[in-house]
Formats: structure tokens, C-alpha cells, sequence
């Protein structure tokens, strides 16, 4: 909760949060141990073997010592890969958000942090999520480089104009938590800073009937399909021969003119309406034109979802 | 043994008296130091210029600092704030962090440990000092003109698109200080493999050369990658080529990968040359050879050959590869083992040693401690989950300014202490000198602790406000930089007095191994009266006590 007062860890409040908790512990007590370690044999030796002290036997001071130099490279060496693998299988699966995960868009933009809920619901600055069930956030940016990050779930990400970036966490706890830019931003960087508010699933469900309903965004990108035109050439009903057919589309690895394969991912579909010239599928002319400077990251959103959705007939 | 050996500061300083003719008095005019070739004179020139820096980035420091005093903005605006902490990565970082051992203890110990009269291209070296000054001034100019509010990492798209500030100005500025960087690297190179003295086979070089090898090699590869980098973000800025913008199918995340591919090596053309300083005196006031030369002298390539794999351990948040994040954190750690394997052999070298604990002693402990302290957190940095974590918090502001300050300025000051009666032929007062090695080690510590677990709280660095529950780590952390900023002055002070007061040095008041102390103090322009031929490895201490103990039986 946020106003705790003084305290040396911070809360957790997300499946992740005990994990890195527990991995923060290990790396605190192989530091400790070793700054402690250093520390006494400093002052031991310090102290014994200071200038004045003439009763200390000085004969045989080493200057090296084959085994125990190859002892102390080895050591740390396996200490360290033992924390990389550690630290490496959290970050695995901190990044790799599970499929049946609620998806909340997010756009940053100084200075301010907006949302929107699958069924609509749009918020700035508040994030409110439902208690035990995962929730991947696909974020973006409509001008700089700003970071996502929420303390009390150990999660962090940037976010970045031009590509979209996911992150996804489970909340343990029910309460108020701080959400913070941490990529600096500009002038009102320290000020981008808003609420992760997580209740009860039931309480959510209250939430999202009483807040201010908006069009889903999966209406919207339909509604913006119309509206800018795309369904002239790509029909649903069928290709025209003309442009690469759409449904079934997302997910899939598109092979290009030039004979190299993307896969049709977020970034990819975005990456078309924008520069429709930039990466022509196989088989096809650059007919399109640019939608660059007429939409604008929420109309992209909503496009997109409409596009996603047509990968499953 | 006596007593009176054991002491070398307490050999009757009267005895004692400045060379007549020397590198010092060999011209009072301001036209002799300006159009000066001899590397003494440029490492002065260098010094007085860095310390001018230092000072003006410690008053940047301390507003920020007083600033953090407080949740509220209650001192400068967030405009102004923003400034500040730019200018003060700005100027540490690129005007003093990476000349300050290099360009001064550098210029001035490299040709005398070599027994040579100067650097190979002395001119070169003048001209390096030139093009630092004039990179300075500009970034100056910048700064106090308009100032820039980027932070010095200069991230796109924000510097290269959006920030209305001086960016061009200061960019150039850092761009010409390059140069610099480059031209000492390369003098030092060419220098180290040429000019060393008869007999000075490489197994037989001082540690502070070795590690100065091992930086300039990074300074030369690493500095133009900067310097390309920056004027990218001028033609962006300029003509708008997009090459950051993703609005005209550039990549933002490019910059960062371009930037760190210097600025990660550089953090260790920072940190090498005070780990060099840190094996020359830790022999000497232990009276023995150092625990394990080859170990030492081979971790500090290692460390230099492992800095340019492990730039993307900066963007594990930044939405890179995953695969790309396993790859930079394993490699991350392997330059974990090196500077380890340094930090034991150090310690080892107290072992059986004869310890006194003179002034650069005090602050070569205090690097060992603090370098410990910095690297180990090193590990917790390059932990991927835990890193997600305290990426772009108070745990990465402590952890670099253990490395940067604890570790960086530690030795620079420890060098200072150790060099300063062969480079001015004076004593500082042992007393204030102790003194103020113990205020920095405190203040420093009260001041960048708390910020660790600030850091782990999730205090976001670079934030002008902040919520009240971090109030009082930041009021601890505030206390701890006002006695840092005393224990800062005490040198500033005594050393300027002992200019003209302090007690006459002889040429070796050490009695430390090493060339340079086998020429008066200070020494001569020329630097040796004859060219010296080494016969002996560089750590020999035993037999210089044996000698002495010979001497005083005779």
C-alpha cells in the first residue's frame, strides 16, 4: 500500500515479487559474505602485521601462489553462473506472458500513463486490475522512452515509440500500489507517476460495469477498418487479388518480395499500416498507401485487435 | 631493524633541500606552461583544469542533493533539476572521470616509470590537452548558457527529437574531448612499446602501467564509437535524417546500443587506472612484492578485452531479445572474475607485509572496501530479474558511484597523495591528510548506502519529486554528501598550502620501487640525468629494506 512510512524492503504484492525477493536474499548474502570477508582479513591482517609490531614472524610472505589464485578465479566463477542461471530463468518467465492472460493496452506520453481495458474501459494514470489472475500489459509510446514500473510487482519495462513491448504480472494483493516512469522522460519525468489499484475479480466486474463504458477496441477497429477505407481492397469476403489476404493473418511468418520471412507479429501489422512500402509480401505491389500522420497509437491499437481477430474465423 | 628506518618521514627533513634546477623553475612565464612540451607541465595543466571541473560538478552534486532534502521541489524547479543532474554526469564524467588518472597521474608518471625523458610525441600531447580545454569550454559554455537537460546518457528519441535545450552544444563539446581521450591513448600506447628503459622487459613494468596500457587500449576503440554516436544525434537533430526516429522508420533502442558500446568500457577507463594506482601502493606500504604480479597485471587485459561484450546488460528492460539478455548477463559476469581475482590478490599482499598507514595507504584501503562493495553489487545489477527490478533506480545511482567515486576517486586521490611530494618536491601535513582520507570513507558511505536500499524500494533515479516514505533514506543520503563535500576541501586546502609551506621532500620519501622515484624531486625536465638501466622486477622491496638495513649497519 502506498504512505507506509519507513521500511527496507519493498512490498510484494505479485506471483513474481517472492521469487526476485528470494534470489535479492541469496545475492545479499554472497555479498555480505564476501565484503565481510574481505573486510576482516583487512583489519586482521592490518593489525598484526602493522609497521611496529616486531613480534610477528614475516619469513615465507608469499608473493603468489598458483593454487590459490586458480582457487579464487573458480569460486566466484561458479558463484556467478549459479546466480545467472537463477536470475536468467525468473526473466524467462517474468517476459513470457501466459496465453490466457487479460490484455490492457497502455500508451505513455509525457506525462502521463493511459489504459484501456478489452471491454472498453479507458483510464489515465489508474491502473485498476482484478486479484489472481495474470494481466499482460502491451505498451506503447507516443513520443520518448518511458518505463513501466510497478515496485511492489518487481516488474519493469520500457516503453518505446515505434515498437510494442509486453509485460505481465499477477497481483497477490488487494491495495494501491505505485506506478512510476522510470526511463526519464523530460521536464515532468518525476511526475509521471500514477496508481496500480488491484481489488477483488468481483469488485473489478462492479468496476468495469460502473466506469465510464466506452466503444471495445475490437468495435473500434472495426468501425476505423470502414472508416479508413481498408476494406476496399482487403475484403473479407475474400482477396481481390490486389492486396494479401488478411484473415488468418496474425501469427503467422509472411514471406516477403525480397525473399526473407517476418513474422506477422504487433510490431509488424503496425509496421504496414505506417509503411505500407517497408516490407511488401511476396507476390504483391506496394499499392498501399502510408496511413503515417493520420492515426494515431490508440487508432493502431484498436486496428490491430480487428486484424487479430480476424486470425481466428 | 630501527626505528628511524622504519620511518621514512621521520628522516630529518633538513637534510633535505629542492633541487636547484628543476621542471618546476625551469620557466615562470605564462608563455613556458601554455606552449610547454614536457609531460610534467601538460599533467599539471591537466590537473588544475580537472579540479576546476570537479569542483563545478560537486556543486552541481550538492543542489541536487539539497534539492532530495525534501519530497516537494522546494529549491529549483524540474527544469533546473534536470539541468543540474545533467551537468553533473556531464562534467564528472567526461571532463573528470575519465581524464583525471589517465591525463594527469598518467602524463606525468608514464615516460619517469619508464626511465624515459618524455612521451613519444610530446607535441601530440600538448595538442591533447588543448582540444580538452576547448571541448570544455564549450560543454561549459552549454551548460551555463541554457543548460542541457538530456542526463548524459543523451537517449533518443528524446535528445535527438525532443529536448529544446543546448544538446548540439554540448554533444560537440564532448565529441572534441573525445580527440583528447584518443591522442593519450594512442601516446601512451606507442610510448609504453617504445621507450622503456634498458632492461624494462614487460614482466618487469610497474602494475600502473599496465593498467594504463589496458585503458588507452579502450580509449582508443572504444572513444570513436562515441563520438560517431553523438554526431548521429547532430544530424538528427539538424537535418532530421531519422535514424532514431521510429516515425521515419528508425530505431530508438540503436542509440542506446551505440552508447553503451563506449560508455560500458568506459566506466572501466574509469575504474583501471585507479586499480593500477591501488598495486603500486599497497607494495610499497606493505613492504613486499604484490600477492600473485602476473594475476594482477593479466586481469587488468582481461578486463579491458571483456568490457566490450557486455554493453546490453544496460537494456534488459528495454525490450531487447530475451536471448540477447541471457547472452550480455552471462557475459556480465565473467569480468566479475578479474576485478575478484585483483580485490584477493590486494588482500593477500597485506599478508606478512610490514603495514604503515600513511595517507595513500588509508586511501587504497578505502578503495578496496568501496570496490568491493560497488562490484559486488555489480552482481545483483547483472542478475536479469533482479535487475528488472532496480533498473533506473537508487540501486544503480549507488552501485555506479561505489565504482565511479568509492572506486575511481578514491585512487585518483590516493595517486595525488602518493605522487604529490614528487610532483611538487613537497610534504603535506600527514595529520589533515589522514583526516580527510577518513571523512571521505564515512561521508561517502552515509551517502550512497542508504541509496541501495532506496534503490530496492523502488525510488526511480532522476525524479526531481518523490513520494514521503522515501524521506528519510534521502535526508541520510544528503548528511552523508555534506561531510564527503568537507572531506573533499581538506585536500583542496592543505595541498595548495603545502605548496609553499609544507616541509621539503627528498626524491624518494617512500621508499618505493619504481623509476620515478630515482630522480630528485621534483625531477629535472629531462627527467633522469642518465638513462636508467632496471636490472631488477619492479616490486623488489625486500632487497630495498635489506639495502637500507646494510646502509645503516656501515
Amino acid at each position: 500500500m502506498i504512505d507506509d512510512g519507513f521500511r527496507l524492503m519493498p512490498e510484494q504484492a505479485s506471483t513474481l515479487a517472492p521469487s526476485v525477493d528470494l534470489l535479492y536474499y541469496f545475492l545479499l548474502s554472497v555479498s555480505t559474505f564476501f565484503t565481510v570477508l574481505i573486510a576482516v582479513l583487512i583489519v586482521y591482517f592490518s593489525i598484526k602485521y602493522r609497521r611496529g609490531n616486531q613480534q610477528v614472524d614475516r619469513s615465507k610472505g608469499e608473493d603468489h601462489s598458483l593454487w590459490l589464485e586458480v582457487l579464487w578465479m573458480v569460486v566466484p566463477l561458479l558463484i556467478s553462473m549459479a546466480i545467472f542461471a537463477w536470475g536468467a530463468s525468473l526473466y524467462y518467465s517474468e517476459y513470457r506472458p501466459p496465453d490466457d492472460a487479460i490484455e490492457i493496452r497502455g500508451v505513455g506520453k509525457q506525462w502521463m500513463w493511459k489504459f484501456q481495458h478489452p471491454s472498453g474501459q479507458r483510464e489515465i494514470n489508474d491502473l485498476h486490475v482484478p486479484l489472481g489472475y495474470p494481466v499482460k500489459l502491451t505498451l506503447i509510446s507516443e513520443d520518448v522512452i518511458h518505463s513501466f514500473f510497478v515496485p511492489a510487482f518487481r516488474t519493469k519495462r520500457d516503453v518505446v515509440p515505434g515498437r510494442y513491448t509486453n509485460c505481465w504480472f499477477e497481483a497477490t494483493r488487494t491495495g494501491t500500489f505505485h506506478l512510476f516512469c522510470a526511463e526519464y522522460c523530460g521536464t515532468n519525468h518525476s511526475r509521471m507517476i500514477g496508481r496500480v489499484i488491484v481489488m477483488e475479480p468481483a469488485e473489478y466486474e462492479r468496476w468495469l460495469a460502473n466506469s465510464n463504458m466506452q466503444e471495445s477496441p475490437l468495435a473500434a477497429g472495426k468501425r476505423l477498418y470502414e472508416e479508413f477505407r481498408c476494406v476496399t481492397c482487403h475484403r473479407p469476403e475474400g482477396a481481390t487479388g490486389r492486396c494479401p489476404p488478411l484473415e488468418g493473418l496474425f501469427g503467422r511468418d509472411v514471406k516477403l518480395v525480397d525473399g526473407t520471412t517476418v513474422p506477422a507479429d504487433e510490431t509488424y501489422l503496425r509496421e504496414s499500416i505506417l509503411r505500407p512500402a517497408a516490407k511488401v509480401v511476396a507476390g504483391f505491389e506496394p499499392l498501399m498507401p502510408s496511413y503515417e500522420g493520420q492515426i494515431s497509437e490508440e487508432q493502431l491499437i484498436y486496428l490491430i485487435t480487428y486484424i487479430k481477430s480476424l486470425a481466428k474465423p | 631493524m630501527t626505528a628511524a628506518l622504519d620511518r621514512p618521514t621521520s628522516v630529518s627533513p633538513e637534510s633535505v633541500s629542492l633541487p636547484k634546477r628543476h621542471y618546476l623553475n625551469s620557466g615562470y612565464t605564462v608563455r613556458s606552461w601554455l606552449f610547454t612540451t614536457d609531460h610534467k607541465r601538460i599533467a599539471l595543466l591537466y590537473l588544475v583544469s580537472i579540479t576546476a571541473f570537479f569542483v563545478l560538478g560537486g556543486i552541481a552534486a550538492t543542489l541536487v542533493r539539497l534539492d532530495l532534502m525534501t519530497p516537494q521541489a522546494d529549491l529549483v524547479r524540474s527544469e533546473t533539476y534536470n539541468k543540474l543532474f545533467t551537468a553533473h554526469g556531464v562534467i564528472m564524467i567526461f571532463f573528470f572521470l575519465v581524464p583525471s588518472i589517465p591525463a594527469v597521474m598518467g602524463n606525468f608518471l608514464v615516460p619517469l616509470m619508464l626511465g624515459a625523458r618524455d612521451l613519444a610525441f610530446p607535441r601530440l600531447n600538448l595538442l591533447s590537452w588543448y582540444v580538452y580545454m576547448v571541448g570544455g569550454v564549450f560543454t561549459l559554455y552549454a551548460l551555463l548558457a541554457g543548460g542541457v537537460d538530456t542526463g548524459w546518457t543523451f537517449y533518443a528519441p528524446y535528445s535527438s527529437t525532443y529536448s529544446n535545450t543546448y544538446v548540439m552544444a554540448t554533444a560537440v563539446g564532448i565529441f572534441i574531448t573525445g580527440f583528447s581521450s584518443i591522442l593519450t591513448g594512442l601516446n601512451f600506447i606507442v610510448t609504453i612499446h617504445k621507450m622503456r628503459a634498458p632492461g624494462q622487459v614487460w614482466f618487469r613494468l610497474p602494475l600502473f602501467i599496465w593498467s594504463i596500457y589496458a585503458t588507452s587500449i579502450i580509449m582508443v576503440l572504444g572513444t570513436p564509437v562515441l563520438a560517431i554516436t553523438l554526431v548521429l544525434v547532430g544530424l538528427e537533430r539538424l537535418l532530421g535524417l531519422g535514424i532514431f526516429d521510429p516515425r521515419l522508420g528508425g530505431d530508438p533502442i540503436l542509440f542506446q546500443h551505440l552508447f553503451w558500446f563506449y560508455s560500458h568500457p568506459a566506466v572501466y577507463i574509469m575504474i583501471l587506472p585507479s586499480m593500477g594506482v591501488v598495486s603500486e601502493i599497497i607494495p610499497c606500504f606493505c613492504r613486499k612484492r604484490p600477492f600473485g604480479y602476473e594475476f594482477i597485471g593479466f586481469s587488468s587485459f582481461a578486463i579491458a578485452a571483456f568490457s566490450f561484450l557486455v554493453w546490453g546488460h544496460h537494456l534488459f528492460v528495454s525490450g531487447q531479445s530475451i536471448y540477447a539478455g541471457l547472452v550480455f548477463s552471462m557475459l556480465s559476469y565473467l569480468v566479475a572474475i578479474p576485478s575478484a581475482v585483483k580485490v584477493f590478490n590486494w588482500t593477500a599482499t597485506l599478508h606478512k607485509g610490514s603495514i604503515s598507514f600513511d595517507t595513500p595507504m588509508l586511501y587504497a584501503l578505502g578503495f578496496v572496501g568501496l570496490f568491493t562493495m560497488g562490484g559486488l553489487t555489480g552482481l545483483f545489477v547483472a542478475a536479469l530479474a533482479v535487475d528488472v527490478h532496480v533498473h533506473d533506480t537508487y540501486f544503480i545511482v549507488a552501485h555506479f558511484h561505489y565504482i565511479m567515486v568509492g572506486g575511481a576517486v578514491m585512487g585518483y586521490l590516493g595517486a595525488i597523495h602518493f605522487w604529490w611530494p614528487k610532483m611538487t618536491g613537497r610534504l603535506y601535513p600527514e595529520g589533515w591528510a589522514r583526516l580527510s582520507a577518513i571523512l571521505i570513507f564515512v561521508g561517502f558511505n552515509l551517502t550512497f548506502f542508504p541509496q541501495y536500499i532506496l534503490g530496492y524500494l523502488g525510488m526511480p533515479r532522476r525524479y526531481h519529486i518523490y513520494p514521503p516514505e522515501f524521506q528519510v533514506l534521502n535526508v541520510m543520503s544528503s548528511a552523508g554528501a555534506s561531510i564527503l563535500g568537507v572531506g573533499y576541501l581538506f585536500p583542496l586546502t592543505y595541498l595548495i598550502w603545502s605548496l609553499f609551506y609544507g616541509k621539503v621532500a627528498s626524491a624518494n620519501p617512500w621508499r618505493a620501487a619504481g623509476l620515478e622515484w630515482q630522480t630528485p624531486s621534483p625531477p629535472p625536465t629531462e627527467n633522469f640525468a642518465r638513462t636508467p638501466v632496471v636490472r631488477h622486477e619492479a616490486y623488489d622491496y625486500p632487497a630495498i629494506d635489506n639495502q637500507q638495513v646494510e646502509e645503516g649497519l656501515r
